[in-house]
């Protein structure tokens, strides 16, 4: 009998050893199956051949290629603004929108925390499609109708449309950053004599910081990554960098995309940092 | 006292950009969406003017030849969902158990390619399985193939990409519950008899499905409507509900089909995730 438990207790030990090392060996293989293909692309961007897959020798080529490629550069341009002036915008109106849902209770409530909600769950390739068809449909005869001005798709439109799929994600991590709010604070200064508007920027407004930066930070890259929303309300006139890179990634590998890809991974690292620190401040 | 009285009746002015940008921009589109499903071809593609009521292309979407588009997009992202979570789970379970150094630095890595461009992400993967890419490189450099081989390009392709770009997305809801709940309870069950399937599968599993179903949402919401993975892992040999949508806006011109399409598959995703949200509370919600 004490045999018995005594051979079930090592076996069990050993197994118990075998299923933790299988255990690391999943994640050590999920993690080097994410980073391979991204230090493959990243080390031949520094190739000195067309060859994406043969290393022939040290080269910067394809990066100095990328500095006199006007379209590129021109798309890059229409991306950080677009990102700039959507992410103002839907941090200042997911902001307000938060700080209105959590304190205030009013009609259409409830419907229209739905609407804030939906946008994140429903998939890109309709949001993407209504806008192309409600730009065509309604908006720009209206315009026209209205003011003899027309409008086309560019600029204006996928500015309209990221604003659009911003706000919900702003608005939900500056709410999570009101839970456990302490309104007392606010209570504190109002009665030490400081109006609302005060109040707001000195209390409030640094106490939320963290959170309104970290949705102005995801609102940031989500515009500066959108490709469909994007595909369906820019035209032709005017290409983002992500529909740039999509119209040379159907066309095939080379080395300029490596190239083009690490520098953006690049700046993707440097926008990670910053969210890092955001946190550590929290 | 008035002041007050007053400052909450304008209090919720505040939402007010937000909501009239919301309606403007994504309630009314919507609505477009559905009355366009509705509505007659024009002659040269896109919709006649003024809309014509018909119900046309809800019936083509039960054609077997649609049908079998939607049944093989939710297939594949059933397997791109089981194979998330398959991986992501033990490798969630990994991350909460080593030292915490290690356990930051771990999520990092996975949080990362949140950060990164999903596109630049999709190309590193057809990159390295391209013909002219470092796998058939190895494979013909070893002999072991005489021409390259067709990596890309077909189902298996799509699926791998499908993984390689929601996997993070699969991991952290599921480290978030596995990392509260309670090991002691499988010590517990343990030393009351149970071995350790059973321990698993009776304690462990139970008190951390919140973290999963999260994670099938996350994953398979997005793929199946993806068109990025299909169109460039696929290749145009690949015909997912995504792209099936893309080309009705796109070289078929045909936006009433689209749009009934379009609604189908939002239907299926809104559907799923409000079945998600009444039955679970809230409290035990991760996303």
């Amino acid at each position: 009998m004490s045999a018995g438990t005594a051979v079930r207790i090592r076996r069990g030990s050993f197994s118990l050893r075998l299923g933790r090392a299988a255990l690391g060996a999943n994640a050590w293989l999920a993690l080097a199956f994410l980073y391979l293909p991204i230090l493959v692309l990243i080390f031949f961007s520094f190739n000195d051949s067309r060859s994406v897959a043969r290393w022939t020798g040290f080269s910067v080529e394809w990066y100095l290629r990328l500095l006199d490629n006007e379209p590129l550069l021109r798309a890059a341009r229409n991306s950080l603004l677009i990102a700039f002036v959507s992410t103002l915008a839907s941090t200042a109106m997911g902001t307000l929108t938060a700080l209105g849902m959590d304190r205030y209770r009013f009609r259409l409530r409830t419907s229209f925390d739905a609407i804030l909600y939906l946008p994140i769950v429903i998939p890109e390739i309709v949001l993407g499609i209504s806008l192309l068809l409600f730009f065509n449909l309604a908006f720009f005869p209206l315009l026209e109708a209205l003011l003899q001005v027309r409008l086309t798709l560019g600029l204006p439109t996928i500015t309209i449309a990221h604003i659009a799929f911003d706000i919900p994600f702003v608005y939900v991590i500056v709410r999570a950053r009101l839970v456990g709010f302490d309104r007392t604070l606010e209570q504190a200064a109002q009665d030490l004599g400081a109006n609302e508007w005060r109040t707001f920027w000195r209390i409030t407004f640094p106490l939320l910081l963290p959170g309104i930066l970290g949705g102005a930070l995801l609102a940031f890259t989500l515009s500066l990554d959108d490709f469909l929303v994007t595909a369906f309300t820019a035209g032709t006139a005017s290409p983002t960098m992500p529909l740039y890179i999509y119209s040379l990634v159907r066309r095939g590998v080379t080395p300029e995309i490596n190239a083009l890809s690490t520098v953006l991974l690049v700046a993707s690292m440097g926008l990670i940092v910053v969210s890092l620190v955001l946190q550590r401040r929290r | 006292m008035s002041g007050r009285a007053e400052h909450r009746s304008r209090g919720p002015l505040i939402v007010v950009p937000a909501a009239i940008w919301l309606i403007l921009f994504f309630t009314l589109p919507l609505l477009i969406v559905v009355a366009i499903s509705f509505a007659e071809r024009g002659r040269a593609g896109g919709v006649r003017l003024p809309l014509v009521f018909t119900l046309e292309y809800y019936q083509r979407l039960v054609d077997p030849l649609y049908l079998g588009i939607f049944w093989s997009s939710v297939r594949i992202a059933l397997v791109v969902t089981l194979a998330c979570v398959l991986v992501g789970y033990p490798m969630a379970l990994f991350i909460s158990r080593v030292a915490p150094r290690r356990r930051n630095a771990m999520l990092l890595l996975v949080i990362i390619p949140f950060w990164t461009n999903f596109l630049v992400r999709t190309y590193a993967l057809k990159l390295l399985l391209s013909a002219e890419g470092v796998v058939n490189n190895l494979l013909l450099g070893a002999g072991l193939v005489e021409a390259p081989l067709d990596l890309l390009f077909n189902n298996f392709a799509v699926v791998l990409g499908l993984v390689y770009g929601y996997f993070p997305f699969a991991v952290l809801p599921m480290y978030a519950s596995i990392e509260k709940f309670d090991m002691t309870l499988v010590e517990a069950a343990t030393d009351l008899g149970a071995n350790l399937r059973r321990a698993f599968l009776r304690i462990m599993l139970p008190l951390t499905a919140p973290g999963i179903i999260a994670s099938v949402i996350l994953v398979f919401v997005p793929v199946v409507g993806a068109f990025i993975t299909p169109d460039i892992m696929g290749g145009g040999k690949v015909e997912m509900i995504g792209t099936l949508i893309n080309r009705q806006f796109g070289v078929a011109r045909n936006w009433p089909f689209g749009s009934a399409m379009s609604l189908a598959l939002m239907l299926m995703v809104v559907v799923g995730v409000i079945y998600y949200l009444r039955s679970s509370q809230e409290s035990e919600r991760l996303i």
